[in-house]
């Protein structure tokens, strides 16, 4: 009986049921200092959308997040490429990135502050931090598992190591590159938005201590909800992209 | 043990002792303040006497009991309503995306709420560390338990399991190495966002005292704890390891 209900639509009625919950919770028993029921919260978004200056700090931390994601990417691909390229630099030099790897960056968040400020440039140097592993990572896997037939093929029919790098590597590595982007999104969200947290002087960071000090909690859950908004469409994109660009790899593998 | 490993040893070797005659290199001649790098020898300095003193073990025991209260709660909450979500093809249908869509949201948004409702406290923390850790088993405790292989699950009807042993004797075993990959990124995030949320709001903990160390400029034993947190890092992870490695043995 309940089984003939298409899942999704099971899905939306589950969400719609924990908002009405949560509306009818908060009317009758929260406290509107401490809790704001969806309704208020969609009004205080609306309210916020007016507000210039946080729309500045949103769109601030956009850029953060761009421009991090950006870095990470462009840096993550040049060290996973020199680190992977070569037996004996993986050998030598993956270790050192794994041990990098482990370290709690979080515990280091004070140094970036100390040499960046507390200005947008800590923020992305966090996030940069955070979102070049999982792309060297993958990079250097993807690399590593290029078919040695096909390398040595190409070789024996001539091909330079341009060539090589170009016509074999790339299109082989798209697959676990884009892996890595979406983890790095992942990554990148983490490290910005807690480095938003944790000082922050026009960013989002400043406007949740604010509405939390001030109990303003409408507007706090209006943020939160922006942001998570915007996190989850740059995943989607990840998401995205990694499906539209790993399809010809899966269709060839299959075919072969 | 060949010449290429030796060389390998020899890049990674040179590779941190450049490091540090760097770090020697700049704060020896005095360009910069010791306030933004102090010398190493001072961090070393003040790491011996870290490590002499103890100072570190308040600090370090209310980390490491957020992350106890943290991962307890996610790994009960996490495999318990796993189990049940898996028992059915439908309900997986349903709360698989579900729980997979809000682990994309970055839960460190919500940790202004939680210092909201709990306070600066460890509660927040623990509640925080939870909520981390919790998508990863959830997400694997499903996952692990639907995609028993069917042959085991066939075979084991076949010859009469009951429903209790089919649970016990099949379905666990077959699944647990994906359970166990499940609890070790959700202790791991924990850790880190524990260590994170510490740094934000906190009156203690390791995270704290590093801030509190940093704006009270005294760099040479925020360093000092850094690398203590570090080495704690490298033992948390190599233990969790030594366990995956102990829970899987016998798996294929």
């Amino acid at each position: 009986m309940l089984k003939k209900i298409p899942p999704r639509l099971a899905r939306l009625t589950l969400i719609v049921m924990l908002l009405a919950i949560w509306e009818f919770c908060a009317r009758k028993f929260g406290d509107p200092l401490f809790i704001s029921p969806p309704s208020r919260v969609l009004l205080a978004v609306i309210h916020l959308a007016r507000d210039k200056q946080v729309v500045a700090a949103v769109g601030l931390t956009c850029w953060e997040l761009i421009l991090a994601f950006a870095l990470s990417v462009l840096i993550g691909l040049t060290v996973g490429l020199t680190v992977g390229l070569h037996r004996f630099t993986r050998g030598a030099m993956y270790p050192i990135v794994l041990l990098l790897y482990t370290t709690p960056l979080a515990t280091i968040l004070p140094l970036f502050v100390v040499v960046f400020g507390i200005g947008p440039a800590s923020k992305i140097a966090f996030g940069v931090c955070h979102g070049v592993f999982p792309v060297i990572m993958t990079v250097v896997a993807g690399v590593q598992n290029v078919e040695p037939l096909l390398l040595r093929s190409a070789r024996s029919m001539g091909a330079s190591p341009r060539q090589v790098l170009f016509s074999v590597i790339f299109p082989h590595m798209i697959p676990s590159f884009f892996t890595g982007l979406r983890l790095a999104m992942t990554s990148v969200l983490f490290g910005v938005l807690l480095a938003e947290l944790y000082v922050s002087q026009a960013g989002v960071g400043h406007w949740t201590t604010e509405f939390a000090q001030t109990f303003q909690s409408q507007n706090l859950f209006a943020l939160v909800a922006v942001l998570a908004a915007i996190a989850v469409s740059l995943n989607e994109m990840c998401r995205w992209a990694e499906a539209r660009f790993t399809r010809w790899h899966r269709s060839s593998a299959s075919a072969a | 043990m060949n010449s290429r490993w030796i060389a390998q040893r020899l890049v990674q070797l040179g590779f941190v002792a450049s490091v540090g005659i760097l770090w020697y290199v700049i704060t020896a001649r005095g360009n910069v303040s010791p306030l933004l790098l102090p010398t190493l020898g001072s961090v070393c300095h003040e790491f011996l006497v870290l490590a002499a003193a103890g100072t570190f073990w308040p600090d370090l025991g209310v980390t490491l009991y957020e992350l106890a209260a943290a991962f307890l709660i996610a790994s009960i909450a996490g495999t318990g309503i796993g189990y049940l979500i898996s028992r059915s093809g439908y309900a997986i249908k349903v709360f698989d995306p579900l729980l997979a869509g809000i682990y994309a949201i970055p839960a460190i948004l919500l940790f202004p709420l939680y210092v909201l409702y709990l306070g600066v406290g460890p509660a927040s923390k623990i509640a925080m560390g939870a909520t981390i850790a919790f998508f990863p088993v959830v997400l694997n405790t499903t996952a692990g338990l639907h995609y028993v292989d069917r042959i085991y699950v066939t075979a084991a009807r076949s010859m009469g399991a009951s429903s209790r042993q089919m649970f016990w004797n099949v379905m666990l075993p077959a699944a647990f190495p994906v359970v166990l990959t499940g609890l070790r990124i959700g202790l791991i995030s924990a850790f880190l966002s524990i260590l994170g949320t510490e740094t934000i709001a906190s009156f203690s903990g390791l995270g704290h005292r590093i801030v509190e160390l940093g704006e009270n400029m005294d760099t040479a034993s925020m360093f000092a704890y850094i690398i203590f947190v570090i080495l704690i890092s490298i033992t948390l992870n190599s233990a969790v390891s030594v366990a995956e490695r102990w829970g899987r043995r016998g798996q294929a």
